[in-house]
């Protein structure tokens, strides 16, 4: 962006937004919003802990095995909608509820059905990245040009080919985009899931600072959560960039 | 309508004594209640370029694809080479109008991906794409991307990749109807230069009457609604001439009057 002729960095905004934030804090007018300053003084310190690194492992282990599932099931259910009418017509409805669906109030069924450990906080993540990646997957698959199938097909292409060679790359543009909106919902999904399940990992830590109103604590744990999500969904928007330069040309 | 009996008198002394190649038998060819093909009989003489001409809608590009075993006829066969069409086979090769190209693949791997597809080797594969790739007048460009040329370059691409599998029947559907005119031009010189060069059997898809008549040994007039074989027309004297002169030639004026006069009130 270019402002008064002057090329500004990225992420200006963020710089001002932090400026705003450390006088609102310095003016001492709620005992919520400490300077930015001091939320980054404790920050390093929070990060040495030992309860810090416990919660880090153990959200990193929960976010990236539901983002697992979410991606292995959800893609190849996407694409199969896309390809296939019959599947499209009997599972579309679920996707497009639970889609929409408040979650969080399905968290209590999971706990009476898998119990209050890791196992319902995965099932929660996945649950909350996996339908906009199918829907993302279908899509993708279903803009493909029929004369590239075709093509496929009049070259002798089998089923398995057909698949490999030509729709998962057809559609990669649009699975990107959808595995980095379900990742971010992933983040969300994660903490959630730590919140109401069992008290554990970042979840255990907000519950923790915030009942103990350390908020120089709070904001510097949800600082570096920012600052995971960011990077991943960053990295993600990299590879789908990559990809694009072909997504306007099928 | 009745066409001139000339022409009726042409198309059976040629076709008397010729090799087929391809042949469509009472081939119909229904969407639901819509009878797109009705009843098509049509033989492809082998070494020699066909051309199906048609007002649109008129199922020429329905007759190709079916050839191609892409579509299934409702009724009728579809032979080539004395073998009954069941689904696509390496024996023919598609030509398609907007090109198809894999967007995510280079030129060479686009080339070789109708044998990629068959199983041949990486290597082997594109030492045979490359010889095809110059063939058309694309060497240099084995590592650029479809987007990164232009629409003729993109059809020469295509054209290299139906060359490249070795099929004895080309399909060609409008394949240059996406190009500019002059790229047009080129292409239909070319060809001419192909026919004449490769033992091979064409099957052209247009809609123009100037390219049907410059490029073919035979053209089938389909007319629509639904869709037969008019006429068969071969212009007898027109593949000995020069390239260049045949815009010029009576015979292709000739021709092109007549099937103008033939399809003028098939065009709404």
């Amino acid at each position: 962006m270019q402002l008064f002729g002057i090329r500004l960095p990225a992420m200006s905004s963020l710089i001002i937004w932090g400026i705003v934030w450390e006088i609102f804090g310095r003016l001492e007018i709620s005992f919520f919003v400490p300077p930015l300053s001091a939320v980054f003084s404790t920050l390093f310190e929070v990060i040495g802990s030992a309860a810090f690194q416990k919660a880090l492992y153990e959200t990193a282990y929960a976010f990236f095995s539901g983002v697992f599932f979410a991606v292995v099931i959800g893609i190849p259910t996407g694409i199969l909608m896309g390809k296939n009418r019959l599947i499209d017509e009997l599972l579309l409805p679920w996707v497009n509820i639970f889609l929409s669906a408040p979650l969080t109030a399905l968290v209590p069924v999971l706990m009476v059905l898998f119990g209050f450990g890791m196992k319902s906080i995965i099932i929660t993540t996945t649950l909350f990245a996996i339908w906009i990646i199918i829907l993302n997957a279908r899509a993708g698959v279903m803009q493909i040009n029929r004369s590239l199938l075709e093509m496929a097909h009049s070259f002798g292409a089998g089923p398995w080919a057909a698949f490999s060679k030509v729709y998962f790359w057809a559609a990669l543009p649009e699975i990107l985009g959808g595995v980095r909106i379900g990742v971010i919902r992933a983040v969300k999904g994660v903490i959630i899931g730590q919140l109401l399940i069992s008290i554990v990992g970042f979840g255990a830590l907000f519950e923790l600072y915030a009942n103990n109103f350390l908020m120089e604590h709070f904001w510097a744990v949800l600082v570096v959560l920012f600052a995971m999500a960011f990077t991943i969904s960053e990295l993600l928007g990299y590879m789908e960039r990559r990809v694009s330069y072909y997504a306007a040309k099928r | 309508m009745a066409m001139p009996q000339t022409e009726t008198q042409r198309t059976v002394d040629a076709t008397a004594a010729q090799d087929i190649a391809v042949s469509a038998r009472n081939v119909s060819k229904n969407y639901g209640p819509v009878e797109a093909l009705k009843d098509l009989t049509l033989e492809f003489p082998r070494g020699q370029l066909t051309s199906l001409l048609g007002p649109s809608g008129c199922g020429k590009t329905t007759l190709l694809k079916i050839i191609a075993g892409l579509l299934e006829p409702t009724d009728g066969v579809i032979e080539v080479d004395g073998k009954t069409v069941t689904g696509p086979g390496p024996d023919r090769a598609f030509v398609f109008q907007d090109f198809a190209l894999l967007p995510w693949a280079s030129v060479l791997r686009n080339v070789a991906f109708g044998l990629e597809l068959r199983g041949v080797n990486k290597s082997e594969r594109e030492d045979i794409a490359s010889k095809y790739i110059n063939d058309v007048g694309l060497t240099g460009f084995e590592h650029s991307f479809p987007h990164e040329l232009s629409g003729g370059m993109r059809q020469r691409v295509g054209l290299a990749r139906a060359l490249s599998v070795d099929a004895d029947v080309l399909l060609m559907d409008e394949p240059f109807s996406a190009v500019d005119e002059q790229t047009r031009r080129k292409f239909q010189e070319d060809l001419l230069a192909l026919v004449a060069n490769e033992n091979k059997t064409f099957i052209f898809v247009t809609h123009s009457i100037e390219e049907a008549v410059y490029v073919s040994d035979q053209i089938a007039i389909l007319l629509p609604r639904p869709s037969r074989v008019s006429d068969i027309i071969r212009p007898s004297g027109l593949r000995e001439k020069d390239s260049n002169s045949i815009r010029r030639d009576p015979e292709y004026l000739d021709i092109v009057d007549e099937i103008w006069a033939s399809l003028r009130s098939y065009v709404e």
